[in-house]
């Protein structure tokens, strides 16, 4: 079982997206959490001024699957069709360090007791990176519905952070998942639907083409970002194995070793950094990549919205003809009109506001990982240095 | 000072090949009652494997300097430990450089043809500087014959490299003919080390074969390539040992310096193999690592096209480039932690070979001479039992032969003796050039490193006012 708890880092963390959490009046954070085994517990803790909870503070236990339910009622909610819908939080995966780890015990013979003992270490620093990585988006989620006007009235947000009992979201059964892969199978139909349908707003215009060509070139940034990483990390593992191997050769008596020992691991832990660097870029670009997706179903709805205004007019213009159901059809109209003026309006100041905290946000980051580099980079110099004058003068 | 039965011996010695490709028999008699004629084919390095190795044929170069040979090294032999120390001191003001270029296409062998660059001011080389053309057949030529030459009388003799370097590049890079500039590249670098360390040796840069072919402009064209190649030798010798430990001889060892040396050369071999395949394994990730920067450098190139924010897609374009210059960084690294440590390492495992085959060489003159033992007390026995027997000139015989024998012994206890000495000479040497080699390489190493991280210090900081600007 690991847990975390008020961290100082977390501001660090915290920095996919920005400008949350700003309103005093609702203010929630993940201030703990617990591993055990598969499932991790957060505690969403929050502090609110608003007469519609019923405590001025409160926390709540709660589990991956139920931020998936809140995430998938708002987006249900036909109401909210003209809004970009915070992404959900991704499924807490340790896989990578858990099989590192089943890995190292295997090989636990073949490696000196040091050796062990440093990767465990790394292991373990790589498990408490995960888990800080897993609540920071799941705490991220929930800041974004706050910080939104209308999401943070939702009833079923509200639900999320009071209800104390357990919110018994069963896992979907067959019938839902099934429907859940349905739903899939429209939206790549959806993805046809708004290349096709006939824009007549070119603000929507540019944002469709933008968006689709954007979100496929942020997938494979990300992807290859996250390769880099990767290698990154095999690099400082192999400095690790190094400076495991020079410390029995050090036995010889020989002070160039014992630099070169404490060079590499020194090395080691500039590799590590540099990775986490890299790190929060990969994670910036994960993130957006998510909520371009978003934004993108924003798209969706309204195309969809469009198809059905179209198609409301022409049945108006059949019943006309026919001298049939007018009344209805036009009421039919009338309604596809009104939610079809609606997802635009609301959907045009959402996706300009999300195109202002995207850019913000890669801004931060990159100024922040250009910054940790270029101190790192700098340790690492004199660290260097330091090792090269002490060889030399012997 | 040495009676002519030994330097007869001693001559036979050096040159077991002087005679062409004939199955010599080093020390022991064809003596038909010779119980240990079958372990001597064995031991022997005279075996008729290693014959077309060692000879090269009727090479008239050998032969006449031979004797010559004898007396310069029994002058090193003779030295006093405090001329030794001079001639050390003197090594380190070592003012030869050699340079091995112009790797040229031979039929298959990509890197067969070299340029050898002599420079230096030492007296024993005819000019200044020196300019020869030599196949890479020659290199392995002449580590062969230093290796019969030096080898059993307990110096180190530096392994020529391997004709197959076996390539770890786990990695495809993708790039074009990356291998084989590669191969040219580690083949060229491996013969320079090896020269340098040749040429530090004192007694080897005095040979005159190294001499020869430093300067000569033509050489002798070595026998059968397949034959000379470094691994060959070194196999050769590995076998030697192995049937040395076969052998049922168990050595007193009455020196304790020698089995603690030998562990410590079994220890050092162990964990100088495991850095080296920690080290290869860095070259193999840190080459990934760039070819992974290169492709996400262009996909950042693409993102910051796609953006329609303008200073973001400046920034990320800005950021595709920085990430492209870490690429070669990473690339020039990769190079770095090759050539200096992971072909340092490399050479260093051989080179312990090489030392692992000496104290075995010492075993096996111990072992000679344990056998010249035996055989002189046999001849004692036969000619006591020949005192009662009436035969007069069997008797004169068997006197004869004892003395012979008696005379084999002393050599073999000299040589024995001679052994243990050069070997602590050497070993010593060795252990003062491996410090000094390791602490060069890695100073230079961690300059490297220095290099790259001021590099990138230098990209980050000029990609900062950008990210900056994003508004």
């Amino acid at each position: 079982m690991t847990s975390i708890s008020e961290d100082s880092d977390k501001e660090k963390v915290r920095s996919v997206s920005v400008d949350l959490n700003n309103d005093a009046s609702l203010v929630i954070d993940i201030p703990d959490a617990l591993c055990e085994r598969d499932k991790v517990k957060f505690t969403v803790h929050t502090k609110t001024t608003l007469s519609s909870f019923q405590k001025p503070e409160f926390s709540v236990p709660r589990q991956h699957e139920e931020f998936i339910w809140l995430h998938d009622t708002i987006v249900e909610t036909e109401e909210y069709a003209g809004l970009i819908i915070p992404p959900a939080p991704p499924k807490p995966d340790f896989e990578g360090p858990r099989e590192k780890m089943h890995k190292l015990g295997e090989g636990e013979s073949s490696m000196t007791k040091e050796e062990y003992a440093k990767m465990k270490q790394e292991l373990e620093a790589e498990y408490l990176a995960v888990f800080k990585k897993t609540v920071q988006v799941h705490e991220v989620f929930l800041q974004r519905l706050s910080s939104h006007p209308i999401f943070r009235k939702d009833r079923n947000f509200q639900i999320f952070l009071e209800y104390d009992q357990d919110l018994s979201v069963r896992r979907k059964n067959a019938k839902e998942m099934f429907g859940g892969f349905f739903k899939n199978m429209v939206k790549s139909a959806d993805e046809v639907l708004i290349s096709g349908v006939k824009e007549v707003d070119e603000f929507f215009e540019q944002e469709k083409t933008f968006l689709l060509d954007y979100s496929s070139k942020i997938k494979d940034a990300s992807a290859k970002a996250e390769k880099m990483t990767r290698s990154h990390k095999n690099v400082a593992d192999d400095y690790n194995h190094i400076s495991g191997a020079l410390n029995s050769t050090a036995a010889d008596n020989n002070t160039a070793f014992k630099k070169t020992i404490s060079v590499c691991v020194l090395q080691k832990l500039e590799d590590r950094v540099a990775s986490d660097q890299e790190l929060k870029l990969t994670e910036l670009l994960r993130y957006y990549t998510r909520d371009i997706q978003a934004a993108k179903d924003l798209l969706y709805r309204r195309a969809r919205a469009l198809a059905d205004n179209e198609n409301s007019n022409k049945a108006l213009d059949k019943a006309r003809l026919k001298g049939k159901d007018i009344a209805q059809a036009e009421e039919n109209q009338k309604q596809c009109l009104q939610k079809f003026d609606k997802l635009s309006e609301s959907g045009k100041k959402e996706l300009t506001s999300f195109k202002a905290r995207r850019v913000v946000a890669f801004r931060k980051n990159l100024i922040e990982m250009t910054e940790l580099e270029i101190k790192h980079a700098k340790n690492s110099v004199s660290l260097l240095q330091g090792s090269i004058e002490i060889l030399n003068s012997n | 000072m040495e009676s002519p039965e030994a330097a007869r011996l001693s001559a036979e010695d050096i040159s077991p090949s002087s005679n062409g490709p004939k199955a010599e028999p080093m020390l022991l008699d064809d003596d038909p009652d010779d119980l240990f004629a079958e372990a001597t084919e064995e031991v022997s390095l005279d075996s008729p494997e290693r014959q077309p190795i060692l000879s090269d044929g009727p090479s008239p170069v050998i032969t006449p300097v031979t004797p010559v040979m004898i007396s310069s090294r029994a002058d090193v032999f003779d030295r006093s430990p405090d001329q030794d120390e001079d001639e050390e001191e003197n090594r380190d003001t070592f003012d030869i450089q050699i340079s091995v270029s112009d790797p040229e296409k031979v039929g298959k062998d990509v890197c067969d043809s070299l340029s050898l660059c002599l420079q230096t001011s030492l007296s024993i080389f005819s000019r200044d500087e020196v300019c020869v053309k030599r196949r890479f057949s020659d290199f392995l030529g002449l580590h062969s014959k230093l290796a019969s030459k030096y080898m059993h009388m307990g110096y180190i003799v530096p392994p020529a490299p391997e004709k197959s370097i076996v390539g770890m590049t786990k990695v495809k890079v993708g790039k074009e003919d990356l291998s084989s500039v590669e191969f040219v590249e580690k083949r060229r670098s491996a013969l320079e080390r090896y020269l340098l360390r040749t040429v530090k040796h004192p007694a080897l840069l005095k040979d005159p074969d190294v001499l020869q072919f430093l300067e000569s402009s033509e050489l002798p064209r070595a026998v059968s390539t397949q034959a000379l190649s470094g691994a060959g030798i070194l196999r050769m010798v590995n076998k030697a040992a192995d049937a040395v430990n076969k052998m049922t001889i168990k050595m007193n060892e009455s020196d304790a310096w020698f089995e603690e040396k030998q562990q410590q050369f079994e220890n050092l071999d162990v964990q100088l193999r495991k850095l080296h395949a920690s080290v290869e394994s860095l070259v193999c990730h840190r080459k990934e690592l760039s070819v992974n920067t290169a492709s996400f450098a262009k996909s950042a190139a693409m993102l910051g096209n796609s953006e329609d924010h303008t200073a973001l897609s400046r920034a990320l374009s800005q950021l595709a480039e920085v990430e492209e210059k870490i690429d070669q960084l990473h690339q020039d690294q990769a190079c770095a932690d090759f050539y200096l440590i992971s072909e340092l390492l490399g050479d260093y495992v051989r080179l312990i070979t090489a030392v692992k085959g000496v104290f075995d060489q010492r075993m096996k003159t111990w072992a000679k001479c344990q056998d010249a033992q035996v055989m002189l007390q046999r001849k004692r026995e036969a000619e006591a039992k020949l005192q009662h027997a009436n035969k007069p000139d069997k008797l004169q015989q068997a006197k004869d032969e004892i003395r012979e024998w008696e005379g084999k012994v002393q050599q073999g206890e000299r040589d024995f003796e001679q052994i243990s000495k050069n070997i602590r000479r050497e070993v010593g040497r060795f252990e003062k050039d491996r410090v000094k080699d390791f602490r060069v390489v890695i100073i230079k190493y961690l300059e490297s490193l220095v290099h790259t991280q001021q590099q990138m210090i230098k990209y980050w900081e000029a990609f900062l006012p950008e990210a900056k600007a994003i508004a």
